[in-house]
């Protein structure tokens, strides 16, 4: 079969592989830069096709709960918005995590701190891999760097928070989610049916009553023992996910002295400094995570003895440089480059912090 | 005179089969318990216990799912309305409630509340008005009287400091989304008869798609308000009710 | 003529005695016991129970659905 290719900004990829990957319910809050999602899925009319719901809510408090609502009935429900908006979602998201309930979160991040710039940034990194809202959860984490990874990763997306039933993160910035490429559509899953989601998922949904006993969606434990051991539970689980899920590109780390770490935008960025850092003969590689929770740790400890340094590129202060830090032990060599707060750095300022911040230090 | 044989063809009255056999949790003589047990006889009398989703508060409401028989989803606080609208999108079938007390509602999920009403989303919420938040004992909500004590206003609530009396119904009663919007109380035999037949109306207009129907509680909260349970509900007619008058603040087709 | 005869069951340990019950019947059936139930709570009890009517006052306001009532026209 000849393959569907599309021309589409990445806001509006997340909008039409979500009906096209059966999400069921779709509930948006407007926010630059990510407002074109909702703006396609009213435009696309899903309801008509597919019977995708699709809500304009009054914030993003609202939008998150009403995820919460449709994900306790078994079904695909998403969200997305932009980083002030995701702040507003982490008591959400924490109620999603503790009630064990598959759903898709996307961020397009912007600069912050408070309102900050409506240009992108890189600067949720904590919020998305550690600090998502209160108590001890975790999210899974996919760092799309392309229009069709955002794309893909809505499908993926649902799969994976259906396999743990948890929240799964889509960690975009304004670059990928602003910027226009081609994507190779991929063909439409069909939505699934209340008796479909019992057989495949298990009898836990809100379906309605009938030959069973009553389905309860609860984050509440209050006998603090049995709450400890649902906390192991979840733990179990993520930790099933270090062991599982851990996605990563690399490009040229074979030989390398020197590897540039990076997601999303910085790494579409960084993947050119590779190339010029070796026309220059320096023998730099990148590492891309591609998921962020679950982190790449064992690649990376796997490299650092025979890598002079490593260099975290993001558009933040840092922030996944202490995951590329703890990975590798505190003697190792890790720098940070990276502009902020919505300014974008270009290939030839990351070059040139790469070699002021890390080539330098050793030639 | 003979006796009276507890034999089936004398019942006239028992606990409803969809009422758990767990002990609620609430103080003696509280509203919860009398308005679960509506909740519980009006979705067994229109036969839907296969259908109801309830969605409980944070709030002494929270565990209102160990006790009554159907599908439940427990909320954040003040999210219920987001989460019914959820839960209603994706299964319109399904007749949703949120069950909610003053602080839960008119408190931290005013905005979540009244932009439901105002969607028209098709689901039911049973408001229970205390004037008071009783789960943290007793300090003061949205709806506590002018003077009245309570562990935060120690000297009664001043209207200089906390302003007045929010009334959520008269609010919801506004909107073009609500169907039916009325306020009831089940401080006496004839209230509870009353309250039933409102909370039936409740159910089924929005299963009829004619938009959200909110049913107010006013209720006691004996603990919180530091008084025996008939104390208490002698001091709701007396202060509440002038402040909160029972009755169909709205109904449309 | 027929009189219209009650009585009710009270599920002891579920009662909290809370006296609502014996304030809302019309014929002061109901009394709080002196002894207390398992949870340490005066249940509540027939006093007087030929006045009952088994009118279900009582099971209406209880908020525990404590209260069973029967009912049956006596010549």
């Amino acid at each position: 079969m000849k393959k569907e290719i599309k021309l589409m900004k990445g806001n509006e990829a997340i909008a039409e592989a979500a009906v096209r990957a059966g999400c069921d319910g779709y509930f948006g809050y407007p926010i630059t830069p990510q407002t074109e999602v909702i703006e396609t899925l009213m435009e696309l009319r899903p309801w008509e096709t597919t019977g995708m719901v699709v809500v304009q809510s009054e914030s993003e408090t609202a939008s998150i709960n009403m995820v919460y609502g449709a994900a306790a009935c078994g079904h695909k429900a998403m969200t997305t918005s932009s980083s002030p908006g995701i702040s507003l979602m982490g008591e959400g998201l924490s109620y999603i995590a503790g009630a064990e309930l598959p759903c898709v979160v996307v961020n397009v991040q912007r600069g912050g701190p408070g309102l900050g710039t409506i240009q992108p940034s890189q600067a949720d990194y904590f919020q998305a891999t550690k600090a998502g809202g209160h108590g001890d959860f975790n999210m899974l984490v996919l760092a799309p760097n392309s229009v069709q990874e955002m794309y893909d990763f809505v499908g993926l997306g649902f799969e994976l928070a259906f396999k743990y039933l948890n929240p799964v993160m889509i960690l975009s910035d304004g670059v990928i989610g602003q910027m226009m490429e081609k994507v190779v559509v991929g063909d439409a899953v069909p939505r699934l049916t209340d008796e479909e989601i019992v057989e495949k998922y298990g009898d836990w949904a809100l379906t309605g009553k009938k030959n069973r006993k009553r389905n309860v969606v609860t984050s509440l434990e209050l006998e603090p023992l049995r709450q400890e051991k649902v906390n192991h539970k979840l733990q179990a689980k993520y930790q099933r996910m270090r062991e599982e899920e851990v996605r990563y590109e690399t490009i040229q780390c074979e030989d390398a002295d020197y590897v540039m770490v990076a997601y999303g935008a910085s790494a579409r960025m960084s993947a050119k400094v590779v190339e010029m850092a070796r026309e220059d003969g320096y023998k730099v590689g990148l590492l891309r995570p591609i998921t962020l929770f679950p982190f790449p740790t064992e690649v990376l400890r796997e490299m650092r003895d025979r890598v002079k340094g490593f260099l975290s590129v993001e558009m933040s202060a840092g922030q996944m440089k202490e995951d590329i830090q703890l990975a590798v032990g505190c003697d190792a060599v890790v720098e940070n480059y990276g502009r902020y707060g919505g300014v974008v750095h270009t290939p030839g300022e990351i070059y040139e912090g790469l070699k002021e911040k890390l080539i330098s230090k050793f030639e | 005179m003979a006796e009276v044989e507890k034999i089936k063809e004398n019942l006239v009255y028992a606990k409803n089969r969809l009422l758990t056999n767990e002990v609620m949790h609430y103080c003696p003589g509280c509203s919860h318990g009398t308005i679960h047990k509506l909740i519980a006889e009006v979705i067994d009398e229109m036969g839907m216990e296969d259908k109801a989703v309830g969605i409980s508060p944070v709030g002494c409401g929270v565990l209102a799912y160990n006790y009554i028989d159907c599908d439940w989803a427990e909320s954040a606080h003040g999210r219920a309305c987001a989460v019914a609208t959820g839960i209603k999108r994706m299964a319109p079938d399904k007749m949703v409630f949120t069950y909610q007390g003053d602080g839960d509602l008119a408190a931290i999920g005013t905005g979540e509340t009244i932009h439901a009403c105002n969607r028209g989303e098709n689901i039911t919420i049973i408001y229970i008005n205390n004037a008071i938040y009783g789960m943290t004992g007793g300090q003061m909500s949205p709806t506590t009287l002018v003077g009245q004590r309570t562990a935060t206003t120690p000297q009664g609530r001043d209207v200089n400091l906390h302003g007045y009396p929010f009334k959520i119904s008269e609010m919801a009663a506004m909107l073009d989304g609500t169907c039916y919007v009325t306020r009831q109380a089940v401080n006496s035999p004839a209230n509870v008869r009353k309250a039933k037949k409102a909370l039936r109306k409740a159910f089924e207009k929005p299963m009829k798609g004619q938009g959200l129907a909110l049913i107010e509680f006013v209720s006691t909260c004996n603990s919180g308000w530091k008084m025996s349970p008939v104390a208490a509900n002698q001091w709701m007619e007396e202060n509440m009710f002038p402040e909160y008058p029972l009755g169909d603040l709205k109904e449309r087709e | 003529m027929a009189k219209i005869k009650g009585t009710i069951e009270i599920d002891r340990e579920r009662c909290k005695g809370c006296d609502v019950c014996v304030v809302a019947c019309p014929f002061k059936v109901l009394a709080l016991a002196p002894e207390v139930n398992g949870k340490g709570y005066n249940y509540s009890y027939m006093v007087n129970p030929d006045a009952c009517t088994g009118c279900a006052s009582c099971a209406l306001v209880c908020p525990d659905s404590c209260i069973t009532v029967y009912r049956k026209m006596a010549e």
